[in-house]
């Protein structure tokens, strides 16, 4: 299972890092699949979650949380309520109904693609972009891009939890990634 | 953009009302399609809709709120936080990880299918339901059953906007409804 992040571990770290199920051969054969709804189903765990990220972000003049379709709107909204920030969804294509500006990103096999709203950031908005789970790095690089091309300064990537073998840390173009609990 | 504004008329749901964009003919012709992404751009507005939903909710005994997906993933959380309950997301088909239950309901042309991972619930909890939207209530239905099936009992469901035209409170089975706005 999942061990907890860096030498200073939070003691709340734990209890998140238990309460995340692993489901075997998810969506296919080989995958050992990450699930946060049981995080989710245990309230204290899901406070001490949000709390972990909110006490890093606050005073910290973020404008804009960002938050990757879907597991990434559980966990960036609280965020974004807390510390007083905008939250933009990133969705997938043809679910926003205003103009939009789009990224691809490459997947194992294909591509798929990101979208945000235009007029979501404004240049001079620091923004946070959140999602569950980095894995390969390909989605959050896209949704970097995103709001980059937007001209927004992206402060950090925020995920629960990270797969450092599959070194998604690297795709962010220097941009610094903090998460609460490692997988291997 | 005008919406009709619901019974006991606290001063929030005006700002909460003008905060959202209506967008014409998405996400086809002929259809005023209610943008609930302008209210994420707006703290004040998005923390007023949390708030008034908690202080509806917290003290009365509700331990799961469900969200359908995706944008009922944005409401629902903060209020489960807020008030101390299980945030349970259900899903369209093939996202939940582990074994779950299903049911299909009617759209326009064909059906469609929403899903609650198995055990997410106990018999005996007291659920809300939570979406950005009731439309011909065919959706929030599909989720009553899921809980109902699951032998939880659903206290209510909870919604940003109504469409009253289309009547979906009526196919709640008798189920409450509480809404911020009304939409003609």
């Amino acid at each position: 299972m999942a061990c907890g992040k860096d030498g200073e571990q939070d003691s709340r770290i734990g209890g998140i890092a238990a309460s995340i199920r692993v489901v075997p051969d998810f969506p296919k054969k080989g995958i050992m699949f990450q699930d946060i709804t049981t995080l989710l189903l245990d309230p204290k765990a899901f406070k001490n979650t949000v709390d972990l990220f909110v006490e890093r972000y606050i005073g910290k003049d973020v404008s804009v949380v960002a938050g990757i379709e879907a597991r990434g709107f559980i966990f960036g909204p609280p965020i974004a309520l807390a510390i007083g920030a905008k939250f933009v969804p990133l969705r997938k294509p043809r679910k926003l109904p205003g103009e939009v500006i789009s990224e691809k990103y490459v997947l194992e096999y294909g591509t798929d693609c990101l979208e945000m709203h235009v007029g979501a950031v404004q240049p001079g908005d620091h923004a946070l972009v959140v999602d569950d789970l980095i894995a390969t790095g390909g989605t959050l690089c896209a949704a970097m891009n995103l709001l980059e091309r937007a001209g927004a300064e992206v402060v950090e990537c925020a995920c629960v939890i990270e797969l450092p073998e599959l070194k998604g840390r690297e795709k962010l173009n220097g941009k610094p990634l903090y998460v609460l609990v490692e997988s291997r």
